[in-house]
C-alpha cells in the first residue's frame, strides 16, 4: 500500500479514462465539454504511457507521450475552430442540431 | 517512502475528484477550470514518477495552450448551457452502466495481467540512471536521434493544425478599411492629379 508502484498509477489512468467516457455519455448535448472529456481520455493515456516508460527504464514511452500530446494539441485546436464557425454559421452547438450531413 | 506514498495518494485524489467535477460543473467555465486543476496534477504525478520532462511539457501545452483555447472558445460563444444540460439524469444510468463495465475490465486486466519475465529485457531505448543524466537530457538524446522522424512528424501535425484553424475561422468582412500597399503603388499621377484652368476672381467648380 506505501509502496507506489505501477499498478498504483495504472488504476489511477484507468479511473481518468472511465470518467473521460462517462463524461462524453452524460454530457450527449454539449460539445465543448465532450471535447474536455476526450481531452481527459488522453491525459490517461499519457499517464499509462510514462507509467510504464519510467517502470521499465524504457524512454520510447515518453517520446510516444510527447506525440500524443501534440495530437491532442492539434485535435484540440482544430475541433474548437470547427466549433467557432459552425456556431457562426448556425447559431447553436447542440450536438442534434448537427445532422446538417444526415450521417 | 511514506511521503511518495502521500502525496501520490493526494495528487491522485484530486486529479480524480477534479476530472469528476469536469464531467459534472453545470457551467462549462468552471469544467475548464476543473480541467486545468486535473492537468497541473497529473503533472505533478509525473514529476513524482522522474518525468519532469513531461511534467512540465504537460503544464506549458495543457494548461497554457489548450484549456486557455477552451476558456476562450466558451467564453467567446454566447451558448445558453442550461438548455444543452438537459437530459444529464436521462443518460447518466446508462452511461454509469458503460464507464462501470469498463473501469472492471480495466481492473480486471490490470489484476490478472503477469509480465513475461523476457518482454522486460530488451528496451528499446533504455532510459539511463538519473544520477548520470537528467531526465531532460536522456529524452533529448533520443529525441533527436533516434525518433527525429517521429519528431518532425509532430511538427508537421502541428503545423497543418495551425494551417487548418487559420483558414477553418478566417474571414473576410465587409466594411474594413485596411492598407492596400497593391492599390497605393498602381496609383497614376493621371488618375490623382487634374489640372484646373482658375479664372480669376471665380473659383474653381
Amino acid at each position: 500500500m506505501l509502496t507506489i508502484g505501477l499498478g498504483h498509477y495504472l488504476s489511477v489512468a484507468a479511473i481518468l479514462f472511465t470518467l473521460g467516457i462517462l463524461g462524453i455519455f452524460v454530457n450527449r448535448k454539449n460539445v465543448i465539454v465532450i471535447l474536455m472529456s476526450i481531452e481527459l481520455m488522453l491525459l490517461a493515456v499519457n499517464i499509462n504511457l510514462v507509467a510504464f516508460s519510467i517502470f521499465l527504464h524504457d524512454l520510447g514511452g515518453q517520446v510516444f507521450a510527447l506525440l500524443v500530446l501534440t495530437v491532442a494539441a492539434g485535435e484540440a485546436a482544430i475541433g474548437l475552430a470547427i466549433l467557432v464557425i459552425y456556431f457562426r454559421n448556425r447559431g447553436t452547438i447542440a450536438v442534434e442540431d448537427i445532422n446538417l450531413m444526415k450521417g | 517512502m511514506i511521503v511518495q506514498a502521500i502525496a501520490f495518494y493526494l495528487f491522485a485524489a484530486v486529479t480524480v475528484g477534479s476530472a469528476f467535477l469536469v464531467i459534472t460543473a453545470k457551467n462549462p467555465v468552471h469544467s475548464v477550470l476543473f480541467l486545468i486543476l486535473a492537468f497541473f496534477n497529473a503533472a505533478a504525478l509525473f514529476v513524482l514518477m522522474g518525468a519532469e520532462f513531461i511534467a512540465m511539457i504537460l503544464v506549458i501545452v495543457y494548461v497554457g495552450a489548450v484549456a486557455v483555447l477552451f476558456l476562450f472558445v466558451v467564453m467567446m460563444l454566447d451558448i445558453n448551457f442550461v438548455e444543452l444540460r438537459q437530459g444529464f439524469q436521462q443518460y447518466l444510468p446508462f452511461g454509469l452502466l458503460i464507464g462501470a463495465i469498463l473501469l472492471v475490465e480495466l481492473i480486471l486486466i490490470l489484476a490478472g495481467s503477469i509480465a513475461a519475465p523476457d518482454a522486460l529485457a530488451p528496451a528499446a531505448s533504455p532510459a539511463p540512471s538519473l544520477d548520470q543524466v537528467t531526465n531532460t537530457h536522456a529524452l533529448g538524446a533520443v529525441l533527436y536521434t533516434k525518433y527525429i522522424y517521429l519528431f518532425q512528424g509532430a511538427g508537421l501535425v502541428l503545423l497543418v493544425a495551425m494551417i487548418g484553424a487559420i483558414v477553418l475561422t478566417h474571414r473576410k468582412r465587409e466594411g474594413v478599411k485596411k492598407q492596400d500597399s497593391f492599390a497605393q503603388f498602381a496609383r497614376r499621377r493621371e488618375e490623382a492629379v487634374e489640372l484646373k484652368k482658375v479664372e480669376p476672381g471665380q473659383g474653381i467648380q
